[in-house]
């Protein structure tokens, strides 16, 4: 993957925290979700939370550490089995920063939905801070009637500050089949990214996944969200919002009024 | 090279296959502002060839060297969120096999014409005309490399009546790029189809759909 310039394929030990979250919901028998696993690791802290929905569990991420620095591997598992409800959110924005040593950091994150299971995968805006290099998958299966929400917010740059490099690949396969396949790669050393073709100045990027089963029979039509966002229905059943902003809080104002009309 | 006057010819713009009436985002980022002199075609073209441009000639590469066509198309669905942007590339990809039929024919061309007949891809047909053609993945992403950049330099002579030489002068600038894109993207062309890269740009996304509801434009798209 590197070879074609992609957000993979470091193989080589970690020289940072090496840490592993793990998060596993089932259905509990009585309406709810439970949750079997719930493991933090490292930097990542993990906290079940009250959930406004009676029917799913909710997990509340809190970074324990300043994370993730150059050199760090963190991975972060999720998996909604069939029937559960689980929502993901974060008590705080993740600030990637430089580390001591010139290596990029890495932050994988695997969801898995199971067969009728929800998954809300929420997290607060990852900041690109000056220096620093990070490395994030994003990766989702699911099961062809399984539901995801997914959302990815991404600050270059803390206010005024140059972007760090940050590059993400999204991809999510349902029933095995690929829906969809992003990579992003923002900052010092991504040939163009600054111009017109990819970000034209402006320093937010945020995608909203929304994917359910009854998207495929009543597809969204494609919305234009005022001159910076838009709705795309995906070939398989799924509507992706894509959005730019000059900054965090109006990403994230385009993309709370689009989770209106794209949810289940 | 061996093989060089057809890549010559496939790489064309006026290899008959419609690419002309397309910007590739170009409109779009001149009524925006975003490209308004031969810098920023410079900057948005760079753009370009580094996102959808090296994904585009992955695929193409990856059907020279002899993927499945149809898992091909699926990844390239899999690649373009946008619904406006699926449909140039399958309008292109139309286009693009009625002139590589007559061009180049072979029962490759055949076969996905007659399984796909509302259309595949444009980079995957580019890919499979390639083939057809005698050459390799890597000159397959050679010809899609070099379209993604041409066809919105082209694109703004008109829409900015910029000097012809400085237009071309960008494509020129952007040779060393253009073949180091071309050479990651052949090499990824030989991999397994879901390590194909998947680099995207969101302006080229948003503007895409913007550009759709037009009532009057100059390009397709």
């Amino acid at each position: 993957m590197d070879g074609a310039g992609g957000c993979d394929g470091m193989t080589a030990p970690a020289t940072g925290v090496s840490a592993r979250a793990r998060i596993r919901a089932v259905p509990d028998g009585r309406g709810g979700t439970a949750l079997p696993s719930l493991a933090g690791g490292g930097p990542v802290a993990l906290r079940r939370t009250r959930s406004a929905d009676p029917a799913a569990a909710r997990v509340t991420l809190v970074g324990a550490m300043s994370a993730p620095l150059g050199g760090d591997r963190i991975v972060i598992e999720a998996r909604a089995e069939p029937g559960a409800a689980l929502r993901v959110d974060g008590s705080a924005a993740t600030l990637a920063l430089p580390g001591r040593t010139a290596e990029p950091a890495r932050y994988d994150v695997h969801l898995q939905v199971g067969e009728g299971g929800r998954l809300h995968w929420l997290p607060e805006p990852l900041i690109s801070v000056r220096g620093s290099e990070l490395r994030q998958h994003l990766s989702a299966e699911l099961s062809p009637g399984a539901r995801l929400v997914l959302r990815d917010e991404q600050v270059l740059g803390r206010a005024g500050e140059e972007s760090g490099r940050l590059c993400t690949r999204l991809s999510v396969r349902r029933g095995g089949r690929p829906l969809l396949d992003q990579q992003l790669d923002f900052g010092p050393g991504a040939p163009g990214w600054d111009g017109g073709a990819v970000l034209g100045g402006h320093r937010a990027v945020g995608q909203l996944l929304v994917v359910g089963p009854e998207r495929a029979q009543e597809p969204l039509p494609a919305r234009v969200l005022g001159d910076s966002a838009v709705v795309t229905p995906l070939a398989g059943p799924g509507v992706l919002v894509t959005a730019v902003a000059p900054d965090a809080l109006r990403l994230r104002r385009v993309l709370d009024s689009a989770l209106t009309f794209t949810s289940w | 090279m061996a093989g060089a006057a057809a890549l010559l010819l496939l790489a064309d713009g006026r290899f008959p296959a419609g690419g002309h009436a397309h910007s590739q985002g170009a409109e779009a980022a001149v009524k925006a502002g975003r490209v308004h002199d031969a810098a920023t075609l410079e900057e948005f073209c760079r753009g370009r060839l580094h996102t959808a441009g090296l994904t585009a000639a992955a695929l193409a590469a990856a059907a020279a060297a002899g993927h499945d066509p149809l898992a091909l198309d699926e990844a390239a669905d899999a690649r373009t969120p946008s619904p406006a942007l699926r449909r140039t590339a399958r309008k292109l990809g139309r286009q693009l096999m009625r002139a590589a039929r007559a061009t180049w024919p072979g029962p490759e061309l055949d076969e996905l014409a007659a399984a796909r007949p509302q259309g595949v891809h444009q980079p995957v047909v580019l890919g499979l005309a390639a083939r057809s053609a005698g050459l390799g993945p890597l000159e397959a992403a050679q010809a899609a490399a070099y379209d993604n950049v041409s066809g919105p330099a082209t694109a703004a002579v008109r829409l900015l009546s910029l000097d012809p030489f400085h237009a071309t002068a960008v494509l020129a600038r952007l040779t060393p790029e253009t073949d180091e894109v071309a050479r990651r993207a052949g090499t990824a062309g030989s991999g397994a189809v879901e390590d194909l890269p998947a680099a995207s740009a969101p302006l080229l996304e948003i503007t895409a759909e913007q550009h759709a509801t037009w009532p009057v434009r100059l390009f397709a798209s």
